[in-house]
């Protein structure tokens, strides 16, 4: 695709017409023509159907994974919850950059942002069902008898929050769209409000994830273990929300051309830069963060001990140095190509750095038959969520306004 | 009167007493509660004939006390194996085990037991890391569980470090399992000490006010000079526990970590916590006044450029009208 070429408006559905189109959602015919037109995508949901009924109703936790009393947190923390909270905080990373900071250039990664934030999360803890053994019970914690002496206390209570305000940011999309103009109309006097919230709660969450380990050290690999992984799962949280806009955006590029006004198409590369600059700074300041507490509490014997000190040094270089590199070169020479491969680099990297935390580098102590590895099912259901998401946002980009602005702006000073 | 609760009785009177005034010295440097009671296990008396066990499965199977602390009963011959492997843990139909270990100290031949069991941390991490308060640190020494909140999340099993909790992992509606060193049986007058200890055929487990239990340990300790290793496991392993332990052999090779520190779990997450509501207050103040600025300057800008663009079209009349 040429960068020059910056197509047309896309076409935004008058409101009459958008109704239909939710009209159609509950009628089974759309749902078998899209099964005709994209046989893997409905493979894929159809097992995770299965999956689901087996884990809520006929085999419950033990018929569904691989969980025992030695390792109660599988992948479904490891992947869905650690990283899929990580990578989803584009849409902190970017409200910040554009609305507070006021940074030229990002206005239109906003809104693109923000939906996959908000689908992050919602499917966050759409997963937490599958992984909690009472699922109606998720709301007690907040709503019962809240243990405050807990970090998962404040993790879920600033998740919540945050989905509500997440929802509340993407709403103006979906009014927009059904012509209730008027709601995105408040929700526009609130966007400050909003984002500052959002940032707060994200940086209260973000780094919470990492506290939730400090009260296992006796679990832990040393080299993971540190006071400062709180510090550690924030700062790293920003390099994967701003990756995975950069990652996400190439692809929305190929995929949604389309559904993109000049405007969207003209500033991608300018998004590119501004979180490619952010991302290499950001990175060196992470990875030298990574050394203070080796260095702090003399864990350097470990480095250059057996596989864990091996998967250590990997993380570092190959995850954090080389991407921190990469982001440099590719802003000072332009090259999206670079800056695209680093934004893959990275998003791997905190995926590595999630697992080694709560899934390689932990348990380690029990004996190598007792350690865990996901079983079939518990693969199926994290890859269930992620095409759940990856729907939902076609389905959402295909119809609202999300990489151009409303038609009914265009009229007014925005 | 058996010698295994002798401790118990005496001093049960200021017990009562003293409790509520630990209660309300709470907060965070709690010292655990003075007259709590626990149990010592002396591995050197253990013969691994898991009549505990049994005596454990008998009472929390035939007394429902609640829906979550009701054990399947057991067959007495599933106790019928000597000292279950070392590799052996609890699961979530028993609350306790006997594990059988052929320690390197004696030769690698010559079997020691250790039974295995919740340890009742003064300062427990199972409660401290439940984000619905299902555990509750009794006065009388003893952690419970209610299931009545518990959402299943587990991160008391990740807490743990004894890795005690277990979970219904195999049940649509489950529940955590772990002893509860018998605190609803005693309270309803079921028995008047853990069904263990009373199974007990060695004394090899004794029932007693923790303070004097620690000073039973060291006079066993000192009375035969030699004999134990001179450290009582749980009197300050993660802050102290009221479960504890003394042993001829080291407590690692019984499979007791020795690495866990002195600790209290709490007080390893509740320095990070206290920074959150920092966070909640700096962080707004501090990007608003951001926001303020960022904007005042891009108005400035434009209002500059405005200026210029005016003073050059007046300029340009100027030049015109001339
Ligand atoms: S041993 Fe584990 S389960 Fe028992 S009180 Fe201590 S932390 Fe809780
Ligand atoms: S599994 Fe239940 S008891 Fe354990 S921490 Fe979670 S809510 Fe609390
Ligand atoms: S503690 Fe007592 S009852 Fe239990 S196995 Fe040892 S000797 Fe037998």
């Amino acid at each position: 695709m040429s960068q020059h070429d910056h197509g047309a408006q896309p076409v935004i559905l008058p409101p009459q017409e958008a109704w239909g189109v939710i009209k159609s959602l509950l009628n089974p015919v759309t749902y078998l023509k899209f099964a005709k037109e994209h046989p893997i995508l409905s493979l894929i949901f159809l097992v995770g159907v299965v999956v689901t009924v087996n884990r809520f109703l006929i085999g419950g936790l033990a018929g569904t994974t691989n969980l025992d009393d030695n390792n109660p947190w599988g992948i479904w923390i490891s992947f869905d919850l650690l990283c899929g909270v990580a990578l989803a905080a584009g849409g902190y990373t970017t409200t910040a950059g554009a609305l507070i900071f006021n940074i030229k250039g990002l206005r239109t990664a906003v809104k693109p942002a923000i939906l996959t934030a908000f689908l992050g999360y919602a499917f966050v803890v759409y997963a937490l069902l599958y992984d909690v053994g009472q699922p109606w019970r998720l709301p007690y914690p907040v709503f019962w008898s809240q243990g405050t002496s807990s970090v998962l206390f404040e993790v879920g209570l600033c998740v919540m929050l945050y989905v509500t305000v997440l929802m509340i940011e993407w709403l103006p999309n979906f009014t927009d769209w059904v012509g209730m103009q008027k709601i995105s109309h408040v929700i526009h006097k609130c966007t400050i409000a909003l984002t500052i919230m959002g940032i707060v709660l994200s940086t209260m969450h973000q780094s919470s994830l990492g506290m939730l380990y400090l009260i296992a050290p006796h679990k832990m690999h040393p080299l993971w273990y540190s006071a400062h992984l709180p510090l550690q799962f924030f700062v790293s949280s920003m390099v994967a929300g701003m990756s995975m806009v950069i990652f996400e955006g190439t692809i929305s590029h190929h995929y949604m051309h389309s559904r993109m006004s000049p405007e969207y198409n003209r500033d991608h590369d300018g998004v590119l830069f501004a979180f490619a600059k952010a991302c290499s700074i950001i990175l060196f300041g992470y990875f030298f963060m990574k050394w203070v507490p080796i260095a702090g509490e003399n864990k350097w014997g470990y480095i250059f001990d057996g596989k864990y000190g091996l998967m250590w040094l990997i993380e570092m270089f190959g995850f954090i140095a080389i991407p921190c590199f990469l982001y440099a070169v590719g802003y000072r020479s332009r090259s999206t190509g670079t800056i695209k491969a680093a934004a893959t680099i990275s998003v791997l990297g905190i995926v590595f750095n999630r697992f080694n935390v709560s899934w390689f580098g932990f348990n380690i102590h029990l004996r190598p038959e007792q350690q865990y590895f996901p079983s079939v099912q518990e693969v199926i259901v994290s890859v269930f969520v992620v095409t759940l998401i990856i729907l939902c946002f076609r389905f959402i980009s295909k119809y609202m306004a999300i990489f151009s602005d409303h038609p009914s702006y265009s009229k007014g000073h925005h | 009167m058996k010698r295994r609760n002798f401790l118990g009785l005496a001093g049960a009177a200021t017990a009562t007493a003293l409790a509520g005034k630990a209660q309300a010295a709470g907060g965070h440097s709690f010292d655990g509660y003075p007259n709590s009671y626990g149990v010592l296990f002396d591995a050197s008396r253990c013969i691994g004939c898991r009549q505990c066990e049994m005596g454990c499965n008998k009472i929390n199977s035939e007394n429902v006390t609640e829906p979550w602390t009701t054990l399947p009963k057991k067959d007495p011959k599933a106790f019928d194996e000597k000292g279950l492997n070392a590799t052996a843990r609890t699961d979530a139909s028993m609350y306790t085990l006997v594990n059988k270990y052929e320690p390197q100290a004696l030769g690698g031949k010559t079997p020691v037991f250790k039974k295995a069991q919740c340890m009742h941390c003064k300062e427990p991490a199972c409660a401290s890391a439940c984000f619905v308060k299902a555990f509750t640190k009794t006065p009388e020494g003893a952690v419970t569980y209610n299931g009545s909140v518990c959402v299943g999340c587990r991160y008391c099993m990740v807490a743990c470090p004894w890795d005690v909790p277990t979970y219904e992992f195999n049940k649509l509606i489950p529940y955590v399992q772990k002893c509860h060193m018998c605190h609803p049986h005693i309270k309803s007058g079921k028995t008047t000490m853990p069904a263990c200890v009373k199974a007990c055929p060695m004394e090899a487990l004794t029932w007693g006010k923790r303070e004097d239990l620690i000073k039973e340990a060291w006079a066993r300790i000192s009375s035969v000079p030699g004999r134990y290793l001179p450290h009582v496991y749980g009197e300050r392993e993660m802050g102290g526990t009221n479960w504890m332990y003394i042993s001829n052999v080291p407590f690692a090779q019984i499979g007791l970590r020795e690495d866990l520190g002195k600790t209290p779990a709490p007080e390893m997450t509740s320095g990070a916590l206290g920074l959150v509501p920092l966070v909640a207050c700096l962080w707004p103040v501090l990007l608003g006044g951001i926001w303020q600025i960022t904007k005042w300057k891009d108005e400035r800008a434009e209002e500059d450029k405005q200026k210029a663009v005016a003073e050059a079209i007046a300029q340009e009349r100027a030049k015109a009208g001339k």
